[in-house]
């Protein structure tokens, strides 16, 4: 492989940085949620997918069964299959290789390596492996710090933190709302979610709504 | 069962990801799957942010959690980044709390 192109190391290092600092709030959080800091750092480690973690360790938090925290994050994870799907070609790997190219198909992985596409293939693959190593570099170095710092601060509705578990799920899904439709998408499976919760046990009316987005996207518009 | 939701969260997680480098492009080529695909996330995220920020239990319940929300509302809108947005939010809440 030849050399980096500069432009493409900054945008992988600017997103890596961004990224990893959520961590700290992922590691908050997974401790408030009853798991300890081994179990939060091992999340990070193992599972690698910021909006699956969250997903878990707030199903759990809210009271949820551990097969709906399970389900939800898994659901949430699918997207990944998707981006693996485009990236193969791209970073053509094998055993190992594999492995880790896998662990780290995420979607900042996968958005930075399409964002350099005008400065060609090479600077693709460069942006998938520097942006997915950086990520999961800091996002797991700043997950144990969030998990440690949290265990020292008590309850956690005193610091806030049971509002800040939904904020991220409203911060996640802030940028993706590009159009009026995908909009409605959001309000409508927020309508629908609160609408089936008092019928239905803690989780489930998370994973329900996944009914939204089938009638949504079945039909093409 | 924390260790169970965490290691089977992280096993299927893992397994989603080594299947989509590893099946043929056209097994999801199907448009109506890729529909839907796209939004799940957003059907998902945003049923958590309700699910998390509104209900307790099986209730809906409006206290400080609330309180946060609309601030991390106000900051997104104000196009803040997401750890002023989050950090935002749980002081709100952390106020609202205290003052009740």
């Amino acid at each position: 492989m030849t050399r980096a192109p500069s432009a493409t190391v900054r945008d992988a290092l600017s997103v890596s940085l961004t990224v990893g600092f959520y961590g700290v709030a992922f590691g908050a959080t997974s401790v408030a949620a009853g798991f300890s800091v081994l179990q939060s750092c091992l999340f990070s480690l193992l599972t690698f997918s910021g909006a699956s973690q969250f997903a878990a360790v707030g199903v759990v938090a809210s009271g949820g069964a551990g097969i709906s925290a399970i389900a939800t994050a898994a659901l949430l994870g699918t997207r990944n299959a998707l981006y693996g799907i485009q990236m193969a070609p791209l970073v053509k790997v094998k055993g190992l290789k594999r492995v880790a190219a896998a662990q780290i198909t995420i979607d900042e992985s996968t958005g930075v390596a399409l964002a350099q596409a005008s400065r060609g293939t090479e600077a693709m693959r460069y942006g998938f492996w520097l942006t997915g190593t950086g990520v999961f570099l800091f996002w797991n170095v700043f997950t144990f710090l969030g998990a440690f710092g949290a265990k020292s601060l008590g309850d956690p509705a005193s610091w806030g933190l049971d509002a800040a578990v939904p904020a991220a799920f409203l911060g996640l899904v802030w940028p993706r709302l590009e159009t009026m439709y995908l909009r409605l998408v959001a309000a409508s499976a927020m309508a629908f979610a609160l609408l089936v919760t008092p019928w239905l046990p803690a989780g489930l009316p998370i994973i329900a709504s996944v009914f939204v987005a089938v009638a949504f996207g079945w039909r093409e518009r | 069962m924390l260790w169970v939701v965490l290691l089977a969260t992280s096993s299927l997680c893992f397994a989603i990801k080594f299947v989509g480098h590893s099946v043929p492009e056209r097994w999801l080529a199907n448009a109506r799957l890729q529909r839907i695909n796209t939004l799940i996330p957003i059907a998902l995220l945003s049923a958590l942010v309700m699910a998390e920020g509104l209900v307790t239990k099986t209730h809906i319940v409006l206290d400080h959690r609330l309180a946060g929300l609309a601030v991390a509302l106000a900051a997104l809108f104000a196009k803040a980044p997401f750890p002023v947005v989050v950090v935002a939010a749980a002081l709100t809440s952390a106020l609202v709390y205290h003052a009740h």
